[in-house]
């Protein structure tokens, strides 16, 4: 790296920090409701039509945008931190960067086109 | 319980080892013995060629830093009769060449610290009339990070460090943090110069092994993570208002 050039990482770092508050606090609550809660009929678990409606709401879509693309990008920080060192793929870092930010974007995407269209 | 116990010591000769080995020698075991009273029992007694480094005996100089059972420890604050029955096995820190025996090329570490720019920094001709005033409250912001003594048992205990020996490094950002904090410094952006890199904070994988070891309760890896948001707070702000241009 040039001398006196700051690195770009504060981006991903700010996206993985973000991610992380959403993967902390808001994550474990869908999973306890839609993994453990509903399906085991120990809370009685909204319609289909009921749920449609709820994720129509312009909030709900906006909810939905934020928690799901940050995770996105906590999940590939992380991926990549985890494969660089654990792994010891430090000379890949270009690939690996690639990939899971990629991947991250390209789950934007299909986040945001999910939400557009539902 | 057994009245002695066996150390077993790294050595190394660079002009006569292709690589290090352990020698074990048996030293008394007393209540008030520290490791370092171990080694120079041995020094003293048994070989006298047997070199490390040590001066103050009271954890404040630095020196006397080694793996001790593979741990980053200070021989002068740790007791022999935490091993007992032992055998203790004493090396030098990991992730710094060694010179000979438990001695380390402290080197790279220092190149680093000075880069840093560990001292006040000011923009402007400071000569104030009277004495600058702290409040306390501005004292304890940075006073925790102010208390490192250089000992490096972090950077032996650092796997990033291991892995990246560019890595800046646990007690360098912690003593960067320390003077961006304290209200008389101006040196933040010639700094962050040096620590965002990548090879500075962002490198840094919150192992936490740094904070772990520290033995002056320095908490390195507490000052990295606040050394990321100070410069992602920068970096937002560097990107809205490019500098050079208000
Ligand atoms: S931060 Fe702690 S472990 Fe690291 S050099 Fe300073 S005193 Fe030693
Ligand atoms: S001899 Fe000074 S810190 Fe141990």
């Amino acid at each position: 790296m040039s001398a006196g050039k700051r690195s770009n990482e504060p981006v991903v770092w700010f996206l993985f920090g973000v991610g992380g508050f959403f993967a902390a606090y808001f994550l474990p609550v869908h999973v306890l409701f839609y993994g453990l809660l509903f399906p085991s009929g120990l809370v009685h678990a909204p319609g289909y039509q009921q749920t449609l409606a709820l994720v129509r709401h312009p909030l709900t879509r906006l909810y939905l945008f934020a928690l799901l693309t940050f995770c996105f990008f906590h999940a590939a920080h992380r991926m990549r931190l985890t494969m660089s060192d654990v792994l010891n793929l430090r000379h890949l870092n270009t690939v690996l960067a690639f990939l899971c930010y990629g991947g991250a974007i390209v789950g934007t995407i299909v986040t945001v086109w999910l939400l557009a269209t539902v | 319980m057994s009245d002695t116990i066996i150390l077993e010591v790294a050595r190394f000769n660079p002009e006569s080892d292709a690589e290090p080995s352990y020698e074990s020698f048996e030293v008394p075991l007393r209540p008030d013995w520290m490791v370092l009273d171990g080694l120079n029992h041995i020094k003293d007694q048994l070989d006298g060629s047997l070199a490390f480094r040590w001066s103050c005996r009271m954890g404040i100089c630095g020196s006397c830093g080694m793996m001790v059972n593979g741990v980053p420890t200070l021989t002068c604050e740790t007791l022999l009769m935490n091993y007992a029955p032992g055998p203790v096995r004493v090396g030098p820190l990991d992730h710094f060449p060694v010179v000979r025996d438990l001695v380390v090329d402290l080197d790279d570490f220092l190149a680093k610290l000075q880069k840093v720019r560990p001292w006040v920094v000011r923009k402007d001709d400071f000569k104030p009339a009277r004495e600058f005033i702290q409040s306390p409250a501005q004292l304890e912001s940075f006073h925790q990070f102010s208390l490192c003594i250089n000992c490096t048992l972090c950077y032996a205990a650092c796997p990033v460090y291991g892995l990246d020996p560019n890595f800046i490094g646990p007690a360098a950002i912690a003593l960067a943090h320390r003077y961006n904090l304290d209200s008389r410094d101006q040196g933040i952006e010639d700094r962050l110069d040096i620590v965002s890199r990548h090879e500075g904070i962002w490198d840094c994988t919150v192992v936490g092994e740094c904070s772990t070891v520290c033995p002056k309760h320095v908490d390195p890896s507490l000052a990295i993570q606040q050394y990321k948001l100070t410069a992602t707070k920068e970096w937002f702000k560097s990107f809205l208002l490019p500098r050079g241009k208000h």
